[in-house]
């Protein structure tokens, strides 16, 4: 009853992994976030659970059944929303129910309880233009919580937001991952936010990207914004941010390296 | 250095708007400017056919026309032939939208059909129409068949490619953001990539129309025995130039009409993308 990947890779230009050598198993119910430097490959990491690629080597089981293609049992969640601007709030949260062919009733229940837990009931009707951008990411996450996935993927998903709004976004998102219990898997490039929110961080390393650190996060539930400023958190932040910029150190240096071979 | 600074000028810039290369009228001025573009044009042929510089027969004045084009609505030939008219652009142009947004909509998203329909449309579409003219007599003779033919042959191509460029124009994401939620290939076509395109395709259509109104004349000036073309041949057959500037302008404002509402029905559809 867990998200598995082994020893998957993938290159997008052959001899080039972007990813290698990536074992990872997450249970379910459990809250992830992905930190890394630009170039590790979270984003596909995400891509290649959602199965909007297929892994070059190695294979990605969700409950032992095998990824081979996107499917509503993985809701997903990009830093722009996304949202179908002629569909009103209601209708873009419908639209996974919809191709479930749920009937009316249901379907129109299950709407009306996202949007409560979105806090959006009063824009049901509105078109997505209207929003702001906070409002819109909660849409988004609604539509990708409409099918009842077993994992919620999360690519970046307040890195557009300004400040307030974000923090804002990452209690919402918790309160929703505690009340509906599905496994979240979250890329973001924040580490701030990736300790707030994870139970575990993975720390890619670049070229190629593998997992450097797979850190777990004992921190006390529920995450409020004391937790932030408490000695614990802040040692941990800092753990995570030298070797994301260990990382990234290391990444440039091979970029001029490679820079220089390819001038030379 | 401050007291050294030149005196400043009095802030009587800051209540001036910033001139930008793109500048905006107020909506009175847009109006008054609207009234000047039809009535500006108006008074102008009107005092020069009243110089007397230009004879009666050239240049009709104002109400000469007016009184033919009351003439023709009077003995029914003129609604009868806006009725041929309008048919003939009903038939060729709705046959014409009817292959091409089908076919535009395949090339923006069936990987195969770009390369294969790209090419030869591309070639057909530099082909004018109006070329296809003595063609089309031979092979479908002068009746009906020939007109929607060239209607046809005129907007079908363009439609196509434009078409295929607005449905190529959704957003990868919004594809993806499908496919995981459960949409499979037609669900995806019909829920997400038409309603997407449909503002696109509809502007298309407006562009094309023009077109259609255009060649629907052209058609009925070569062979005809209706139509608001075969009443201008027929009117210059006997220098009656008050009947065929009557009928020019019946043809501008059916075309103005045609435009606004697609526009009408473009803004319903497209509400969401303005």
């Amino acid at each position: 009853m867990t998200l598995r990947l082994t020893g998957v890779s993938r290159e997008y230009v052959p001899g080039v992994p972007v990813l290698s050598g990536i074992d990872l198993a997450i249970e379910p119910g459990e809250f992830v976030t992905v930190v890394g430097a630009s170039g590790s490959g979270k984003s596909t990491l995400l891509c290649l659970i959602a199965g909007l690629a297929r892994p070059t080597t190695g294979q990605v089981l969700l409950d032992g059944q095998e990824v081979l293609g996107p499917g509503p049992d993985r809701g997903m969640a990009f830093q722009t929303a996304s949202l179908y601007p002629w569909r009103s709030v209601a209708r873009n949260v419908a639209f996974g129910l919809e191709s479930m062919r749920m009937p009316r009733a249901e379907r129109d229940e299950r709407v009306r309880w996202l949007l409560e837990e979105v806090g959006l009931t009063a824009f049901a009707g509105s078109l997505p233009g209207r929003l702001s951008g906070g409002q819109q990411q909660r849409v988004s996450i609604a539509r990708a919580l409409a099918c009842q996935p077993r994992v919620l993927l999360l690519d970046e998903p307040f890195g557009a937001l300004d400040v307030q709004t974000k923090e804002d976004m990452q209690l919402f998102i918790r309160q929703v991952w505690q009340d509906v219990g599905t496994t979240v898997v979250m890329v973001t490039h924040d580490v701030e936010e990736a300790v707030f929110l994870g139970q575990r961080v993975l720390v890619l390393s670049s070229d190629p990207g593998r997992i450097s650190q797979d850190i777990p996060v004992d921190l006390p539930e529920p995450r409020t914004l004391e937790v932030r400023r408490g000695p614990a958190f802040l040692a941990l932040r800092a753990r995570v941010e030298d070797l994301v910029r260990a990382e990234h150190r290391a990444h440039q240096a091979a970029q001029a390296r490679k820079g220089h071979a390819g001038s030379a | 250095m401050v007291s050294t600074a030149p005196p400043q000028v009095a802030p009587r810039t800051a209540a001036r708007r910033v001139k930008l290369l793109k500048t905006e009228v107020s909506r009175g001025t847009a109006w008054v400017l609207r009234a000047a573009s039809i009535l500006v044009p108006l008074v102008a042929w009107w005092a020069l056919s009243a110089s007397g510089v230009v004879a009666d027969t050239f240049l009709p004045s104002p109400p000469d026309v007016w009184a033919a084009g009351l003439a023709m609505i009077e003995s029914g030939d003129l609604p009868g032939d806006l009725l041929a008219s309008l048919g003939r652009i009903g038939a060729g142009f709705g046959l014409a939208v009817l292959i091409s947004v089908p076919l535009g909509f395949a090339m923006g998203t069936l990987g195969w059909a770009q390369p294969l329909l790209e090419p030869v449309i591309g070639i057909l579409r530099y082909l004018p129409a109006s070329a296809f003219i003595p063609l089309l007599i031979i092979w479908l003779g002068i009746g009906e068949t020939s007109k929607i033919a060239l209607l046809v042959l005129g907007v079908v191509f363009f439609n196509t490619l434009m078409t295929a460029d607005v449905v190529r124009q959704v957003p990868a994401r919004l594809l993806e953001v499908s496919a995981i939620l459960g949409a499979g290939r037609a669900r995806v076509a019909s829920r997400v990539v038409f309603p997407y395109a449909l503002p696109g395709i509809l502007d298309a259509m407006r562009v094309n129309a023009a077109a259609a109104w255009n060649f629907v004349v052209v058609a009925e000036l070569i062979a005809a025995t209706s139509g608001l073309g075969y009443r201008i041949t027929r009117a210059q057959r006997f220098l009656q130039t008050d009947r065929i500037f009557a009928i020019l302008i019946v043809i501008g404002l059916i075309g103005l009409t045609i435009d606004i509402t697609l526009r009408l029905v473009r803004g319903r559809v497209g509400r969401w993308s303005q």
